[in-house]
């Protein structure tokens, strides 16, 4: 029997099925138990260290697995999504240094302009091919990354912007409070997780995967393939931000290292440590490069070597990222169990 | 009613549709023939929109579709298949009929968590049961075999309820065998699914057997066209394209 005629039908009906609703619901699940534990890690474990490392994995966390919603899914690799993180600190911290505004207005406002300047530059590059896309989205970087440096009137050039942004009290919520800090910036990376996971379930985020997978059958099938990759860009772009904003608030100021290539490198290498063939594997890699970075740095001042030996070990060694690995072998082991 | 009026396309001096006009009646099935280099897949090309042609009119039920984008000609009702199986390697098969579904609905909607509407899951579970994938829905499309995906690529056409459906070599690749079964699954969908069918095939036994019309394509102009009979007796034809190629059923 042919493979053609072993389509008709020749296996049981007994097929499970993809469905949709529980799974919904177990995503949320998961969210609020993630971020219970999250919320009470500070009655448990009154480490301002670990408090702060989890703030900086909640800011890195929503750039890096925004970044893997282009990498990963559309298959966009973007060597520029940096500046939306530098664009998202510097531009909260401006509205908040100069105009005083409620944090929660300086919030949605600075996603706003990520907007605008997310549907400008990705007009422009999501009609490009491959390298191009890389490239041209590197060149945009390097153009807001020198204008912050140039620009030192508004911006404090290579000081940054210093002088500590102020963080009035909204709603009952002290930023200026460690421990408030703490709980948002938790807030906001469970509800950014939430939020990308729906976007990568929904039937639009299939549409990213068709495109990644085969862009011309997907305009044959009548999807416009660079108004979804515009949409995916700009989408991408704003949870980026929203880490930009999280680590501004953090350090209470903004540097032109936020907006430096080397950001989004370390969006590239983190997504590559974690992998990007799960949901979570960027998540995963935040995890495990900031640890790498503060135990290396902290035993030598060579740290660089130490990263690239651990990329080399990824990229050469298992050929994937870690979550990509753990992943295959449970398939590989049920595989085996069953039979 | 799927209406070609002069259509042209040339590159560089080369005319691979030289002023073709055809007229393929709502319900029709259409075979396409002629020799490497006739300008077959290039006319495929023009009507889909991946080639915008130099001159002419695709009038669709009287709308024109020449210079429009692939996407708003599949919209308005032009599905194809391509000669060398098209599809989403990472995609499982109920995946794939799933997400074209879902991108064809203009509701690729982010609101919702993969797909849960009937509509969506009828029409996926529609077009396997067609194609006959519907116990292969698991499968990643990367893992089936040739003519399963020469099936996967078809059905992510007829998915879409297209008016016309274009099958750019459906048995290209495949066995004697084989490729009569395909032939058959293209019979039985055309009869099943009442679309106009055009399709490309260089196999003659398989042209004459069941295209009720056939279309012989000679670089870049229509040779002739008509019933396997008229088709297999005009002298033109048997000159160009059958007698240079002594043998009938040979594989090009």
């Amino acid at each position: 029997m042919t493979e053609l005629q072993a389509g008709q039908g020749a296996q049981p009906l007994e097929v499970p099925r993809i469905d949709a609703r529980p799974q919904r619901y177990r995503d949320l699940l998961i969210a609020l138990a993630a971020f219970s534990v999250l919320a009470l890690l500070p009655m448990v474990f009154g480490s301002k260290q670990l408090l702060d490392f989890v703030i900086r994995c909640a800011a890195y966390g929503l750039f890096a697995t925004s970044l893997n919603l282009l990498v990963g899914y559309t298959g966009l690799i973007s060597f520029g999504h940096g500046m939306f993180f530098g664009l998202g600190a510097y531009g909260f911290g401006l509205m908040m240094q100069k105009t005083g505004v409620p944090i929660p207005v300086a919030f949605v406002a600075t996603l706003a302009i990520t907007f605008v300047v997310a549907v400008v530059i990705g007009a422009i590059c999501v009609r490009l091919k491959e390298i191009y896309f890389a490239f041209v989205t590197l060149a945009f970087q390097m153009l807001i990354h020198s204008t912050i440096l140039s620009w030192q009137s508004l911006t404090g050039g290579d000081q940054g912007l210093r002088g500590g942004i102020p963080r009035p009290p909204f709603l009952g919520i002290d930023l200026s409070n460690h421990l408030h800090l703490y709980i948002t910036s938790c807030a906001l990376l469970v509800i950014g997780l939430l939020l990308m996971r729906q976007i990568a379930q929904s039937p639009f985020g299939y549409t990213l995967r068709m495109i990644r997978d085969n862009a011309t059958r997907a305009s044959f099938i009548g999807i416009d393939v660079w108004r979804a990759k515009l949409v995916i860009f700009v989408l991408a772009a704003l949870f980026a931000a929203t880490g930009g904003i999280i680590m501004a608030l953090f350090v209470s100021g903004a540097y032109p290292e936020f907006a430096y290539w080397t950001i989004s490198g370390e969006g590239i290498f983190i997504n590559m440590l974690g992998g990007v063939t799960t949901f979570l594997g960027p998540m995963v890699g935040t995890v495990l490069l900031l640890i790498l970075n503060d135990t290396v740095t902290r035993l030598t001042e060579y740290h660089g070597i130490v990263l690239g030996i651990v990329i080399l070990f990824f990229a050469i060694g298992l050929r994937k990222g870690l979550m990509d690995f753990v992943v295959e072998w449970f398939a590989q082991r049920r595989g085996e169990g069953r039979g | 009613m799927l209406e070609i009026r002069a259509l042209s396309k040339s590159f560089g001096g080369v005319k691979a549709t030289d002023n073709v006009s055809l007229d393929f009646a709502d319900g029709s099935l259409t075979a396409v023939i002629g020799p490497n280099g006739a300008g077959k897949s290039t006319f495929f090309n023009l009507i889909t929109g991946a080639l915008r042609p130099d001159a002419g009119q695709i009038l669709l039920n009287g709308v024109d579709m020449a210079g429009k984008t692939p996407p708003e000609i599949v919209r308005h009702g032009i599905g194809r298949a391509f000669q060398v199986a098209s599809i989403f390697p990472s995609l499982t098969v109920e995946e794939t009929m799933l997400a074209a579904v879902g991108a064809d609905q203009r509701r690729a909607s982010v609101m919702h968590h993969r797909f849960p509407l009937a509509e969506t899951r009828d029409r996926a579970e529609h077009a396997m049961e067609l194609l006959g994938l519907a116990g292969k829905r698991n499968r990643t499309a990367a893992t089936l075999s040739h003519g399963d995906q020469k099936l996967l690529d078809i059905a992510l056409a007829l998915v879409l309820d297209p008016k016309v459906l274009l099958l750019d070599e459906p048995t290209a690749g495949m066995g004697t065998e084989e490729r009569w079964r395909m032939i058959d699954k293209v019979r039985e969908l055309w009869e099943k699914q009442k679309i106009t069918v055009v399709f490309i095939e260089h196999d003659m036994d398989i042209v004459f057997k069941i295209a009720p019309q056939i279309v012989v394509l000679c670089y870049g102009r229509i040779l002739a066209t008509g019933t396997p009979d008229a088709i297999r007796s005009n002298e033109a034809v048997i000159e160009a394209y059958l007698g240079s190629d002594d043998h009938a059923g040979a594989v090009a």
